[in-house]
């Protein structure tokens, strides 16, 4: 991914290259909390909805129980401005070119959540129709399991995430920029 | 990396060229106005549509393969991942299939019980239907009015059955609990929410200029069009024609319930608002005479056949425990032959084609879904209208994956 | 059900009709499909075709067994007609220039069983998808028999590909 001459002519702080220096590694922790911050509360989903967790993603979003709060309510229907993916119901093989597609035009940072057990593992429809768990097609963050999850459920996930996102180590620009 | 994928099923219309005037849009697979799962590949001459040729499939999930393999009770679950905004009137619907072909007639309570649910899971379903359709032509607030009330009928049937969703509640012979305590009490609850929601709604949207402009003549089915593509239902209905499984061959409880068939004149987008609007009027109507009317007794027949033994005897007794093992192991015996039964969904006639060959398992279960039918009707009400017009068509249409694909 | 139906089936079409849970069913051989739904639709009023579909009889022959249901609006009457196809030739009259709902229903039937109906000439996949082998709902299908259409990725357990640590 990073050639070594590239590297050495290109003179952004990336960290893995520069000396370690305790000033540096403050600024570098710093900047990933702020990034972390940032991202984590303002995740715009991409709702792939297929099926009928696709009714608790509808009750999950609206206003008992309101994924807004944690601002990741408002969808963007083009992969190419949205960041979370949500597989919400079953892939079938039918489907799977256009879920990796959709994936792919996604651009960096993006996440996938496994919403419902139909996504985590195929659910039970263990036939010749249903792809065993999306897992399968492409990389899952975080699996909600449920037929359908309750509400709760997808939030506790949304939370568990967030975290995930606060924690991660934010690379503003890569070495090949 | 981002190649041009083929698509999975071969397009009706050929790709457009530079000279033809005609322009070929693709809509779907995953669209947030085709409810996810379904395609409809358009051919435009500017804003107007010449032709649309809608792909279903999607979400074919092997239901009747799947049945193949369980028995006769194991299914349930499956059989309510059909529609699944009403996935009562599918339980309901499948075990009384079964309960035709094993002779079995119904205790009053469950008889008063599953029609009262199947009118509550169609509120929900009506419910589910028009707040999608409003959201997608831009009333956000319609929808999260109709998404609150949805939640309280959601968390109240959990109340009942343990689930939102999804609820396995029918049994082959009755169903699966009785009523808890305060149940009916929450139900005139949420039965008055559902008349301050629906006001509202009413209120925003009846009578507004952009949604009458949006819907009034917009994706028009003539009832000879209706009748020839095999369309049932609301679609049905909304052409004027007054056919309801309900009213005209009565199952269930409906023999002695007091109700109406809403119609409407044009069958454009509408009408089918208001068909389902006044079918939700009726279903509260209906409810509320269900609950007057309802018996008490036991919810499961008497019959060894089908219903589980209880627990106490499967403890005590060598009888029930052989009883038992053999209606959760094999699966109860459904004698040798087929049947066709058909209840008003939601969306229309559903209908299940089983086969028994005697077995515990079934040898073919066939469900005649109201959706799929329509989406080989959709491509009229579609041709001869405007691009921004396939959303709200569309979505009046009420295509529910499950079903559509099973 | 309608007074006299399975009088007036038996003597019009020449048939087997017999009543199965109170709807009356017609049993014909394939070669006489058109005629027979030609006076359903014409002369006794079924103007709405509900649904078609197939059973897969393995181990008898004929192995295939075509099912047709049938709706009257002006009475509320319905009705099954069947027929027998066999496994090396399953090919029988199509109703798609009779009634617009049989174009899908009969590519269903053709996923499904692999049976052909002349006179459809759009039998493209509905339910599943081009390149598929087989049809599932014959019993000799394996259920569990999966044809992918993406490679499938080698499961990473922990992180992800591209970009993130």
């Amino acid at each position: 991914m990073n050639s070594p001459d590239r590297r050495a002519t290109i003179p952004i702080a990336n960290a893995g290259t520069q000396p370690k220096d305790p000033v540096f590694d403050v600024f570098t922790t710093k900047k990933d909390e702020v990034v972390g911050w940032a991202r984590k509360f303002s995740l715009f989903p991409y709702p792939f909805v297929t099926a009928c967790c696709g009714m608790e993603f509808m009750s999950v979003s609206s206003t008992i129980y309101d994924t807004d709060r944690f601002g990741a309510a408002l969808p963007r229907f083009t992969p190419r401005q949205s960041d979370l993916m949500m597989v919400v119901g079953t892939i079938t093989h039918k489907q799977a070119p256009v879920l990796k597609r959709i994936y792919e035009q996604m651009c960096e940072p993006k996440w996938v959540m496994a919403f419902g057990v139909c996504a985590t593992s195929g659910g039970f429809y263990d036939n010749y129709a249903v792809v065993q768990g999306i897992d399968k097609l492409i990389p899952v963050d975080i699996y909600v399991p449920g037929c359908p999850p309750r509400p709760e459920m997808v939030i506790d996930a949304i939370m568990q995430l967030q975290d995930r996102i606060a924690r991660e180590h934010h690379v503003i620009l890569k070495g090949d920029f | 990396m981002n190649l041009p994928i083929a698509n999975p099923v071969r397009s009706a219309i050929a790709p457009s060229r530079e000279d033809d005037g005609r322009l070929v849009v693709n809509i779907g697979p995953s669209h947030p106005a085709t409810h996810g799962t379904v395609q409809i590949i358009t051919e435009l001459d500017g804003e107007k549509v010449l032709r649309a040729d809608v792909h279903c499939g999607y979400l074919h999930r092997g239901f009747e393969k799947e049945c193949e393999a369980h028995t006769w009770h194991n299914l349930i679950p499956y059989v309510d991942r059909l529609n699944y905004c009403s996935a009562l009137i599918n339980d309901f619907a499948y075990c009384g299939a079964v309960e035709t072909m094993m002779g079995i007639e119904l205790t009053p309570r469950t008889r008063m019980l599953r029609t009262l649910l199947s009118e509550y899971s169609r509120i929900a379903d009506h419910v589910t239907c028009i707040a999608a359709g409003l959201m997608e032509l831009g009333a956000m607030t319609a929808f999260l009015y109709l998404m609150t009330l949805r939640d309280y009928i959601y968390e109240h049937l959990a109340d009942l059955t343990g689930a939102r969703v999804t609820y396995s509640y029918g049994r082959i012979g009755g169903l699966a609990r009785d009523l808890p305590a305060g149940w009916l009490k929450r139900l005139e609850e949420v039965l008055d929410e559902y008349e301050t929601y629906i006001g509202r709604i009413h209120g925003l949207v009846d009578r507004n200029r952009i949604f009458i402009d949006r819907m009034r003549r917009v994706g028009v089915l003539t009832p000879a069009q209706a009748i020839q593509y095999g369309c049932t239902g609301p679609i049905l209905r909304s052409t004027g024609i007054a056919r309801d499984i309900r009213k005209d061959t009565p199952y269930l409880a409906y023999a002695d319930l007091d109700f109406e068939v809403p119609t409407g004149i044009l069958g454009d987008n509408y009408d089918r608002y208001v068909v389902r609007m006044r079918e939700m009027d009726e279903s509260v109507h209906m409810i509320r005479q269900c609950v007057d009317l309802l018996p008490d007794g036991p919810i499961n027949v008497d019959d060894p056949r089908c219903v589980l033994p209880e627990k106490t005897l499967v403890y005590r007794e060598i009888e029930s425990l052989i009883n038992h093992f053999k209606l959760i192991i094999d699966g109860p015996r459904v004698p040798a032959g087929e049947v066709y039964y058909a209840q008003e969904g939601a969306n229309g006639e559903l209908g299940f084609y089983l086969v028994s060959t005697g077995d515990g398992q079934p040898w073919r279960v066939h469900c005649r879904a109201p959706s799929f039918v329509h989406m080989g009707a959709t491509h009229l009400m579609l041709q001869g209208g405007q691009l921004a017009d396939v959303v709200p068509t569309f979505g009046s249409v009420n295509m529910i994956g499950g079903e559509c694909d099973r | 059900m309608r007074d006299g139906l399975v009088e007036l089936l038996d003597s019009r079409l020449r048939s087997r009709t017999w009543l199965s849970h109170g709807m009356p069913v017609v049993e014909i051989d394939a070669a006489r499909v058109s005629e027979v739904v030609r006076v359903l639709r014409d002369e006794l009023g079924f103007d709405m075709l509900l649904d078609v579909t197939a059973v897969d009889w393995i181990g008898q022959r004929p192995r295939f067994e075509v099912v047709w249901h049938f709706f009257a609006t002006r009475d509320c009457q319905r009705l099954r007609l069947k027929t027998r196809v066999p496994e090396d030739d399953p090919e029988v009259d199509s109703l798609v220039s009779w009634y617009g709902a049989a174009a899908f229903m009969e590519r269903e039937c053709h996923d499904m069983f692999g049976i052909r109906f002349r006179g459809n000439a759009d039998l493209r996949p509905i339910l599943l998808y081009e390149g598929f082998v087989g049809h599932p709902l014959r019993k000799d299908y394996d259920k569990h028999h999966e044809q992918p259409l993406v490679p499938y990725r080698d499961a990473v357990p922990a992180g992800r590909q591209g970009g993130q640590s």
